[in-house]
C-alpha cells in the first residue's frame, strides 16, 4: 500500500526515513488502544453471530462502516424482516459527529494529497481522529503519522469483530475486567493533552453538562452531538473578538 | 450463510452515510476559509465531543467510574499516557470491587 507517496528514489532515503519512523510512532501510540479494541471486537462479534452473521458478513460491516457504536446499534435493530432504512438513518445520526470532526481536523491536512486525504477520512473514527488532532496541536502531523495510527487500527477491528463471530461466547461482559475503561481512560488523558488553559473551560462546561442532561432524557446518542454542539458554541461565543 | 442482499444493500447504505459525515465537514471546510469566532469553535471540537462522549460514563456512573476518572486526570498531568492509562484502568477495577 503506498501510503506513504510516492516510492523514494535511490540515494535519497532521509525522507523516506522520515516517513517511516512518522508511521512508527503513530502506531506506538494507537497501541494501547488496539489492545482495548480486543475486547469490544469480540463482544461485537458474539452479539453479530446471535443475528445470524458469520465471519464473512461482520468482516463486511466492520471494514465497509469501520464505526464500532453506530455498528454495535445496528446490530441491535437487526431482525426479520430488515429495517433498512430505519438502521441506515440510525447509522446516520449516531455518526453526525463526524461533520465536526473532519471539519476541525480539515485545516491539519495540508501534507495529505489527493489520494491519502479521501483515505484518511474514510479512515476517521473517534480513536484514530483523536490522536491525530492531538498530534495537530503541534502542527506535526503527516500523512505517514496518520496512516501509522489507523491502518492497524482498522485491520485489527475487522480481524477481532470477525473472529468474535466464532469465539465470540467467552468473553462475558468487557466491564467485568476494566477494558470498557479503558476507553473513558483514554479520551480523558486525551483532554488533558488538549487542554488549552481557561478558554478550553467554556466548551469543556458546556458540552459535560448538556450532553448529561441529554443523556437521561433523550433517547440513543443524541448526547454526543448535542453536547459537542453546546461546547463549540460555548467556544465560539465566549472567543475575545481580538483572537 | 450466503451473503444475503439485503444484508449487503443495509451494510453499503451504512458505510455511505458513514462516509459521508466523515467527507462533509472537510469538503466545507475547503471551500469556506474559517476565522474569528468560527475558528474558535472548531478549535474546541475535539475537548467538546470527547467531552461529550464520556460524561455520562465519568458523571453518572457511580462513585467508582468517578473517581477513577479523576486519578486518571491526575496521573495524566504527570506522567505518559501509557502509564496513565494502566493506572486509570488499575485504579477503575480496584475501586469497583472495592466501593461498586
Amino acid at each position: 500500500m503506498s501510503i506513504d507517496g510516492v516510492p523514494p528514489a535511490p540515494g535519497n532515503s532521509s525522507p523516506a526515513a522520515g516517513r517511516r519512523a512518522d508511521f512508527m510512532l503513530g502506531l506506538w501510540h494507537i497501541a494501547p488502544l488496539m489492545v482495548g479494541l480486543i475486547p469490544f471486537g469480540l463482544v461485537m462479534g458474539a452479539v453479530a453471530a446471535q443475528k445470524g452473521f458469520g465471519p464473512v458478513e461482520m468482516m463486511l460491516m466492520s471494514g465497509v462502516v469501520f464505526a464500532g457504536a453506530s455498528q454495535f446499534v445496528a446490530l441491535d435493530m437487526w431482525r426479520d424482516p430488515l429495517p433498512m432504512l430505519a438502521i441506515v438513518a440510525t447509522t446516520a445520526m449516531i455518526n453526525l459527529r463526524h461533520v465536526m470532526m473532519g471539519a476541525a481536523m480539515q485545516p491539519a491536512m495540508g501534507r495529505f494529497n489527493r489520494v491519502q486525504t479521501p483515505a484518511s477520512l474514510f479512515l476517521m473514527a473517534d480513536e484514530i481522529w483523536a490522536m491525530a488532532m492531538r498530534r495537530a496541536a503541534d502542527g506535526r502531523l503527516t500523512p505517514a503519522y496518520y496512516f501509522g495510527l489507523a491502518t492497524f487500527f482498522y485491520l485489527s477491528w475487522v480481524f477481532w469483530t470477525g473472529l468474535g463471530t466464532v469465539v465470540g461466547g467467552i468473553i462475558q461482559s468487557p466491564a467485568r475486567y476494566g477494558f470498557d475503561f479503558a476507553f473513558t481512560a483514554v479520551f480523558l488523558i486525551l483532554i488533558v493533552g488538549l487542554w488549552r488553559g481557561r478558554r478550553s473551560i467554556a466548551p469543556l462546561a458546556a458540552s459535560a453538562v448538556v450532553a448529561l442532561g441529554a443523556h437521561a432524557w433523550l433517547p440513543g446518542v443524541w448526547y454526543i452531538v448535542l453536547g459537542g454542539v453546546a461546547g463549540v458554541l460555548a467556544a465560539a461565543l465566549s472567543a475575545s473578538d481580538a483572537s | 450463510m450466503k451473503l444475503d442482499l439485503q444484508l449487503v444493500l443495509t451494510i453499503l447504505g451504512m458505510g455511505v452515510v458513514t462516509y459521508a459525515t466523515r467527507i462533509g465537514g472537510y469538503a466545507l471546510l475547503s471551500r469556506f476559509p474559517v476565522k474569528g469566532r468560527v475558528k474558535a469553535g472548531l478549535e474546541a471540537v475535539p475537548i467538546a465531543i470527547l467531552t461529550a462522549i464520556i460524561a455520562p460514563a465519568v458523571l453518572a456512573a457511580g462513585l467508582a467510574d468517578g473517581l477513577a476518572a479523576l486519578i486518571t486526570v491526575l496521573l495524566a498531568l504527570r506522567l505518559p499516557v501509557i502509564l496513565a492509562l494502566i493506572g486509570g484502568i488499575g485504579a477503575a477495577v480496584l475501586l469497583r470491587a472495592l466501593i461498586g
